[in-house]
């Protein structure tokens, strides 16, 4: 894949292996302001590994990650703030309400406002009249909101998305397509990783398959959807 | 104020915040230290041992398994919803982090302390008085030190099958010298000794402290850090 300096995000053959199971083989990753890029692939292939590499959460077994130009390492917290990580898991806690969770994040991004920058993150995501209550008394599409709310709060420039549109109805993956496109406008960076492409295809500028740990497939968005099944199928050996 | 204080105070008021709503560890910590002490109370002969030669050990060994029921649940929350990976990418030195944790924790396990000390004068009838003050100092120095082992060990344990087995069985070794010598201090203080001829225990216990707290500071980041 080509590589070019001054990307929001830089990945350079990255390894990463579970004892024996080798994961990641040698992926790389370059996306600069407004790109997005829309990761699919067969189970076990090596998505969410790539997403927790990307954001810091594992370590590499060989490669580089170069976020708004720096480089990412343990022993420097600040190279970890352009990122923003939704997961699979809400990272809530119960205990807090969603307003309290959101202002949680924002104090620990240092932002001087958290009361402010969680108010108005979470009426972008439509959650203004529920962040009183706590993450357990939501249905599960509030729930990704919430924890989307969390993930934006501090205005990442590195979106790392894993399957966004999980549990959202029609408008409310519509209202998260606006949300993300206003983001990749502002300048930011998007990596998602989904199975349902259809919803991500839109929003997509690049597209790569994800197959035993390496791109068996990444290029621009071209065409429709239906024109990039057949393949899709055949980078994902199906 | 320096960052690394302002984080650390943000994540132990998080913490403290969370456990005043659900009550979870303190609660139970104190309900397992009244039954701890009740333990003790029916279990020993009145007619054999006078309760005053127990009463310092039995008030130490509730500290420490009360302080394990407590620090058990430190991590656990940050394991519900994987919330600990939302601690792990914010921008928060590692050091911060301990001490966020390590604040909320020595606040939870000084109110369970709290919380047993009247119970325990109640239990085995012992006049504290003018050794109150003296005990209190040794529960702060005592403190200080095993709960900062049980805060690394607490997000070592969570990471394992089976969290709430390995924490008492990584801590328990570590608490077994300051517990010793908290015991020697109350044993002489409750016998009407002054403060002064314990000097040396003191000092032992604070060397624990600061040896302690430097190397989980130091090692935490490897602790949590993948």
């Amino acid at each position: 894949m080509p590589s070019s300096e001054g990307g929001l995000l830089d990945a350079s053959d990255l390894h990463r292996a579970y004892g024996r199971v080798r994961v990641l083989r040698g992926v790389d990753i370059h996306l600069t302001a407004g790109e997005a890029l829309a990761v699919v692939g067969p189970n076990g292939a090596g998505k969410t590994t790539l997403l927790r590499v990307l954001a810091g959460l594992v370590r590499p077994g060989q490669g580089l990650i170069r976020v708004v130009g720096r480089t990412l390492q343990p022993g420097d917290p600040d190279a970890r703030r352009p990122i923003g990580f939704l997961s699979h898991q809400s990272l809530l806690y119960d205990d807090l309400t969603v307003r309290e969770n959101v202002m949680f994040t924002a104090r620990l991004f240092g932002l001087r406002d958290p009361a402010a920058a969680a108010r108005r993150v979470l009426d972008e995501c439509e959650l203004g009249s529920r962040s009183g209550e706590r993450p357990r008394s939501l249905s599960r599409g509030l729930l990704q909101r919430a924890a989307l709310a969390r993930a934006l709060v501090h205005d990442p420039q590195v979106l790392l998305l894993d399957e966004p549109f999980t549990a959202l109805d029609a408008p409310g993956a519509d209202r998260l397509r606006g949300l993300l496109q206003a983001r990749l406008a502002a300048g930011a960076a998007i990596v998602i990783v989904t199975h349902q492409l259809g919803e991500a295809w839109d929003l997509a500028t690049r597209v790569g398959v994800l197959a035993h740990g390496r791109w068996t497939l990444e290029s621009p968005r071209q065409g429709s959807l239906a024109e990039f099944v057949p393949q899709w199928q055949a980078a994902s050996g199906a | 104020m320096p960052d690394a204080i302002r984080l650390a105070l943000v994540i132990a008021a998080k913490d403290i915040r969370a456990e005043l709503r659900s009550r979870t560890a303190l609660l139970s910590a104190s309900v397992f230290a009244a039954l701890v002490l009740v333990i003790f109370y029916f279990s020993r002969d009145p007619t054999a041992v006078p309760a005053i030669v127990l009463a310092p050990s039995v008030l130490w060994v509730t500290f420490a398994f009360a302080a394990i029921v407590a620090l058990n649940r430190a991590f656990t929350v940050e394991r519900e919803h994987g919330a600990m990976d939302g601690l792990l990418l914010a921008p928060v030195p590692r050091g911060a982090l301990f001490l966020g944790k390590y604040i909320a924790n020595l606040a939870f396990v000084g109110a369970v302390q709290v919380i047993t000390v009247p119970l325990f004068i109640v239990f085995f009838n012992v006049d504290l008085g003018a050794a109150l003050p003296g005990i209190v100092a040794t529960m702060v120095l005592a403190t200080i030190g095993f709960v900062a082992v049980g805060t690394v060990f607490s997000a070592m344990a969570v990471r394992t099958r089976f969290a709430e087995l390995m924490l008492p069985v990584l801590l328990l070794p570590f608490m077994v010298w300051p517990v010793r010598w908290a015991v020697e201090i109350t044993a002489r203080l409750l016998d009407g000794r002054p403060l002064s001829e314990m000097l040396g225990w003191l000092r032992l216990l604070a060397l624990y402290d600061v040896v302690f707290l430097t190397l989980c500071i130091m090692v935490f980041g490897a602790v949590v850090d993948e």
